[in-house]
Parts: C-alpha cells; structure tokens; sequence
C-alpha cells in the first residue's frame, strides 16, 4: 500500500513523489488534497495532489523539505511505504471555460498550481501563467507549466532567471496587457495577500488555495479555520479555495504561526 | 429495541437461577450496602494522562454487589438499556462466580462491553430502572461497574469467547464510520453471517472511542482489544477511506456491497462566533483531544504538538468539555476552568465525571458566558470576557433558560477549548444528492427502522441525532442491523 514508485528533486530542497494510491489517483480531481503519515508517531500533513496517472493508479505530490514531518518524508526513497495516505479531501476546483486566465504560483505554491493550470487548458481557456521563486534554483515545473499555459512569465527576487521582481509586478503588466477573467493564485499566504489585493484593483474574480494547518482534514477538528467574508470556514471541507478578495489573510498569517514554538523545538530534538 | 420476555423468561427458569435466588433472602439482600468504585487518588491521578481513573471491582466485591440483584421477574433494568443486555442473567453469573459466563452474555448483544461498562451514563438507563430505585427508593446495583468487571475479568483471563456466527451467506454490507454506532451494526450483522466491512476516514478504528474520551476514561487499548473480537468474528476493517470520497457509494455498489450503514458521527465542531474567537490559543474540543488522545501529542516522541496552558478555560458543561479540562489539568494547567453558561444542575455531564473533576481541582465557574477573547502580539490568546447569567424560565430543554446580566468579569487564559457542541459532519451528505438531510444537517430516518430516503442506505448515531451518547449510537447500530437484515432478506431471499 502507497509504495513510492518515483522520486525527483525538483530543486535542493523540493521533493516530487509519485505514490502508488489506485482508488485516489480515479476519484481526484484538481484542487483536492491529500492526508498522510509517515511512521506510527507521525503527524497527519496535508499535500495537494499535484498530479495523477490512472493507467499506473499514482499520484503525485511535492514536498519542501521545511519541517519534521516533511524532513521524514523526503528521506523516503523508492520502494519505500507511507503508513497512511487518505484522500481525496477537499473541494475541486470549479473548473470552467471562461476565456482567460491568470495563474499565479509562488514558490512551492506552483506544485498545487499545476493540475488547475492544466485543467483550465483543458477546459478551452486561454491560460497566462506567472511564477515566482526566490531564485532560479528554487523555481519547480516550468517546463510543464510551459506545456500547459499560452505564456509563462518567470519572476525571481534576485533576477537569476526571468524577470528581477515579486509576481505582482509581472502578474500586473499581464492585466494591463489583456483582459483577464479569472484569477487563481498560490504560494505563500503573503504572496497570495497581495496578489489578491492587485486583482481586487482590476475588480478580477480570484480564487487563492489556502495551506492551513490540519489535523484529520475532514471537518472534524477546526484547526484550518479560517475566515471569509466575515465568516469563519474550514478549509479542509469548504475549500481549500476560496474567494481571495474575501480572505482575511493577516488572521490566516497569525494562525500558521500557531506552532512555531513547538516546530522549532521538535526540531532541535530531532538534530 | 424489542425485548424477546419469552427468551428472558427461559433464561430465568434454569435451575441455577432458581438456586441462587433461594440461596439469600430478598431482605437481606436489600441490607448489603451499594459498592463503591475504587479510585486513584486525585492528586497522584492528575500526574498522568493515561492512567484510568477507576480502577475496577475486586472479585469478591463484584460478587457481593452482584447478589444484591433480586434477579425480578420483571427485569425492568433491560428496558432501560439501549442494546437490551440481559442485565439479570450476567448479574447472576456474577453472582455464582461463573464470570466468562457473565462475560458471554455481555456478548449476546453488545459489541463493546468493557466500553460501555466505562462510559456508559448507567445512572441515566440500566440503573435509573432498577428495583431498587424504581421500588425501593435505596442505590441501585452497581450494573456499570459489573458490567466493567465481568468484560475486563474475561480480556485479563486470556480466554475470551467469541460469540457465535452463523454460516456465511455471501452478502457484503458497509459501514461509513467506524465509531460505536458503526461497530455496534457491524457485530450484530457479522453474527448474522453478513459480510462486513467497515470503511474509516482517519487512520484509526474506532471514532470517538479512539479520538475523543481520554485514556484516563477509556484507555484505548481496551478498545483495540473489542475491535479485535470482532475482527475474529469475520469483521473487515479499511482505515483511510473516506467513502464519497475515495470511492463513492455506486464504486462500492459495483463491488457488490448490497447495503451501507452510515455511521459518520457528528464531527463538526462548533464555535460560539464571538469576536477574538480565532486567535491562537482557541480551539475545539475535538481538536484537543483528538491531538492529545489519538495524536499522543502530549508524548514528545510522537511529532504531533499540542499547545499547553497555564490557566486553560474550557467552555461548556457536557462530557466532552469534561474531558477536555482534566486532560488540560493533566498537561499541567495551574488553572484548568470550566466556563458554562447554567448551573451545576443543569450541567449534562456525567455526575462521575463532575465528581471527578471536582476532586481533581478543577474550577468551575458557572453562570458565565464567553463574550470576547483578547490576543498578545502574537495573536495568542492571553484574556477572555466573561458575561454574567442568571437562571430564568425552562426552555424546550426543560432546563432553565440562561439570561444574560449586564456585569462582565475578564479571565487571564492562554488556552481555550470550546466544547459547545457539535454538527454532523456534511461530508456523506454532501457526497449523495438523494439523501435526505434534516435542516439541521442530520440524516433523516425512518426511526423504526433506522432507513434513510435511499433504501439500501441505513443511517444511526450521531449524524442522526446530532451529538447523543455512546449507548444511544450502539443502539441505533443494533437497530439498523435487525432492519437491515430485513430488508435484505427479502429482497434477496435470504
């Protein structure tokens, strides 16, 4: 069960695996996520599915190597098993036809990014895409983006690839350029706070996928709360999409900072 | 449930039953005092997550309060119970000594004995409509705690029966949950020859049982030891699947499931949305105890953390709030507060259960109600506004109405667990269209039978009634069961 059958470093710290997971592989569709465990005193982590192949019955996903969970799943190697794996959790994407859109990915962020790109191609819609990393060595999937989308813009922080700058100044000259109907954005919860903020000026419909912490992921336990328009949601069952100009990303910020003392202290320990 | 009197009635002629009832007169009977539950002492227990607070009747106190029973012609004690135990005949085997046979019986229609024999709120059921109560006006017999002995007398005697299942008869039926509802359904249509699997989203058997009441109230290897029975009577189990999800009903139906019982619980928990609600520090019950109970997170080896506090406030008065401040207390809280908007007698817990927080220091600061909560610069929580309330006219409840004073107290907190409550979890209903859902979000069933809007689909416990008891969900299980079996028999001539 959930044998690893593909590992690929992306970048020095960005993990692609391919896990044998039949039944899931069928039933995802873009957007949904997944839940997994490695070991029998791991935690439950949340990854988006970042790609399936129903003839192999695998799905990918991609992992940075950042904390203790996803420090012990990237030492996995191929043969190897995920303990636990559920899923697919969470609601798909509303995958239309539209016209255009404007895909923006941030840093890891990309790898969720990458199955709502190529859904939305399929779909019949002129898609732009606008990728961000800190540097060209950190930049993942361009060449399937590329694949996928009628245009890549490439921005990075210290210009060693692409464009020198943040993915609003390239995602704002794309707006300037053509019209957009549709925004998606994801990467970090900063990131998407200002990308939802430039959308807002163009008054552009954006969808931002959000990375809460969770425990179960299926509603039970409200560690992903969060709040939208004013109300509070749970992003494991009522999204992990949802409208970014309604998002208050400052109180979603504050939350992912929930255990930043106990991660730092788990991982002194593990060192 | 229905109570078969004629079996009852068998049950009670045997010779040996005759016997022991000569054996001591009915009024000497009455004068043997009610047993008391040995406990672990308050200050020493707090130290520990995992050590059960009860510590079980010794054999020779369990005999005795078992001799207490009259064994009535008129058991009216079974009427009480949700899964109709035959509360006599295990009391008597007790009685005389035979407590595999105690056990055995049990076994005849509960699943899962040592559980129920825990957290079962007996004083409500089987107890409240005992002879001794009902007629006598004295305590009733301790059936709870004979209930505990007899189940963990039969797993530390390392030969435990397994009950009896008939021939196969190749009809694979589901259940969608694996909670006490779930298991309940599963036991008594494995011994009807049914093929059963059971289908859990999380990575562990067993719900509630395993994420929500804490070790020191129901340890889970006592569960693991139930799960296990009927995993020797035939019962599958798949973690990680999340039906509707992985797969939908109709892929199970292709697999040749012929009928589903949904027993997905009622796991969406609720917030009381008051302004600060979502600082750091804040969360639900299930979020706490599902990291501390089936995370471990509280034990440094596993990875999953839990936030810690020096004065923790838990909001609301049920069992789950309960469990909730002693785990807080067993963490090391200075401070572990209940915050409930009634009195101590409209509290819906447990009496034990309040009993045993009270010994263990525990505060209770009743009439009040959470207004707003206060954050540092982190966003930690590090205050709470508490209103004021007074007790006015019952409500639909029949507990009196709580109305709010204007008088306001602020509480230093650092954490905060809100156990006001759950809502079914929409997940199964959102997943299938024709299923009938009340306003509510509960499934809707046809109460004699425990049928959903989707016929070959039975439905019980909380999903259908929206936040009950362990009991009450083992009782919908046995209930769908004996409909399911119904239904399938004719329609495929069973």
């Amino acid at each position: 069960m959930n044998r690893i059958v593909n590992k690929q470093y992306l970048s020095e710290n960005v993990v692609r695996m391919e896990i044998e997971a039949p039944l899931i592989a069928r039933s995802r569709k873009p957007g949904n996520f997944i839940i997994l465990r490695i070991g029998e005193k791991g935690e439950r982590i949340p990854l988006t599915i970042a790609d399936s192949d129903i003839t192999n019955g695998t799905i990918s996903i991609i992992v940075q190597n950042v904390g203790v969970s996803s420090k012990k799943l990237c030492t996995l190697e191929i043969g190897d098993e995920v303990t636990d794996l559920v899923g697919p959790l969470g609601k798909p994407t509303n995958v239309h036809k539209v016209g255009t859109i404007l895909a923006m990915g941030g840093g890891v962020g990309i790898a969720p990014l990458f199955p709502i790109v190529k859904a939305f191609k399929q779909a019949g819609n002129r898609v732009v895409t606008v990728l961000a990393a800190r540097s060209k060595d950190l930049l993942i999937l361009e060449d399937e983006m590329r694949e996928w989308s009628d245009e890549v813009v490439v921005m990075t922080d210290d210009g060693s690839y692409g464009e020198k700058g943040l993915i609003t100044a390239g995602a704002e000259r794309v707006i300037q350029n053509e019209k957009i109907d549709e925004c998606i954005a994801i990467g970090p919860a900063v990131m998407m706070k200002f990308a939802a903020m430039l959308t807002k000026k163009y008054e552009i419909p954006t969808q931002a996928s959000l990375n809460s912490i969770m425990v179960d992921g299926t509603g039970m336990c409200g560690a992903c709360r969060v709040t939208v328009g004013g109300k509070t949601k749970f992003t494991c069952i009522d999204g992990p999409e949802f409208n970014a100009h309604e998002i208050d990303f400052d109180e979603m910020l504050m939350r992912l900072q929930a255990y930043v003392k106990e991660e730092k202290d788990a991982q002194a320990e593990q060192q | 449930m229905t109570v078969n009197t004629d079996y009852l009635k068998e049950q009670r002629g045997q010779e040996w039953r005759v016997e022991l009832r000569k054996k001591i007169k009915n009024k000497d009977r009455l004068t043997i005092e009610r047993v008391k539950m040995p406990e672990m002492d308050p200050m020493e227990r707090i130290k520990y997550q995992d050590k059960e607070v009860n510590l079980g009747l010794t054999l020779d106190a369990a005999m005795r309060e078992a001799s207490r029973c009259m064994d009535c012609a008129n058991p009216t004690c079974i009427e009480g119970c949700p899964v109709s135990i035959n509360i006599p005949k295990f009391v008597k085997n007790i009685e005389r000594g035979e407590i595999l046979d105690a056990a055995s019986t049990l076994k005849e229609t509960s699943a899962l004995p040592a559980v129920c024999g825990r957290v079962c709120p007996q004083e409500k059921q089987c107890e409240a409509r005992c002879f001794y109560v009902e007629k006598m006006k004295k305590d009733p017999v301790a059936i709870g705690y004979l209930e505990r002995f007899a189940a963990d007398y039969e797993r530390e005697s390392g030969s435990m029966s397994i009950p009896n299942v008939e021939d196969a008869n190749g009809v694979k039926v589901a259940t969608i949950g694996s909670g006490p509802a779930a298991l309940s359904f599963a036991g008594d249509m494995v011994k009807l020859g049914y093929d059963v699997t059971v289908f859990e989203a999380l990575h562990e058997i067993g719900g509630v049982l395993k994420y929500g009441i804490p070790e020191f109230r129901l340890p889970n290897s006592i569960v693991d030891v139930e799960l296990d029975n009927l995993r020797k009577m035939g019962v599958k189990f798949e973690t990680n699947f999340v039906v509707g999800r992985t797969a939908s009903v109709e892929d199970l139906e292709e697999q040749g499931f012929k009928a589903f019982f949904v027993g997905s619980g009622a796991g969406l928990p609720r917030f009381m949305n008051i302004p600060g609600e979502n600082y750091n520090g804040i969360m639900s019950s299930n979020e706490y105890l599902t990291r501390v109970n089936l995370m471990n997170a509280a034990d440094d080896s596993y990875d999953t953390p839990v936030l810690k506090g020096k004065n923790v406030a838990v909001i609301g008065g049920g069992n789950t709030a309960m469990d909730s401040v002693r785990t807080a207390k067993r963490l090391g809280a200075e401070r572990a507060m209940i915050i409930y908007r009634r009195s101590l007698e409209e509290m819906p817990a447990r009496v034990e259960e309040v009993k045993h927080a009270m010994e263990e220091g525990i505060e209770f600061i009743n009439l009040h109600n959470p207004v707003e909560y206060f954050a540092n610069e982190n966003g930690r929580v590090n205050k709470m506004k508490v209103q004021r309330m007074e007790l006015g006219e019952p409500d639909a409840s029949g507990r009196r109405r709580p109305v709010a004073l204007d008088e306001y107290v602020e509480l230093d907190v650092d954490l905060v667990v809100v156990a006001v409550g759950v809502s079914p979890n929409p997940l199964i209903p959102s997943c299938m269209p024709d299923l009938e859902v009340s306003r509510w979000g509960t499934i809707e069933v046809n109460e004699d039978k425990m049928q959903t809007s989707i016929p070959q689909l039975f439905a019980g416990g909380d999903i259908v009634r929206g936040g009950a008891t362990v009991i009450l969900a083992m009782g919908d299980g046995r209930k769908a069961a004996e409909s399911m079996h119904g239904f399938l028999k004719e329609k495929y001539n069973l």
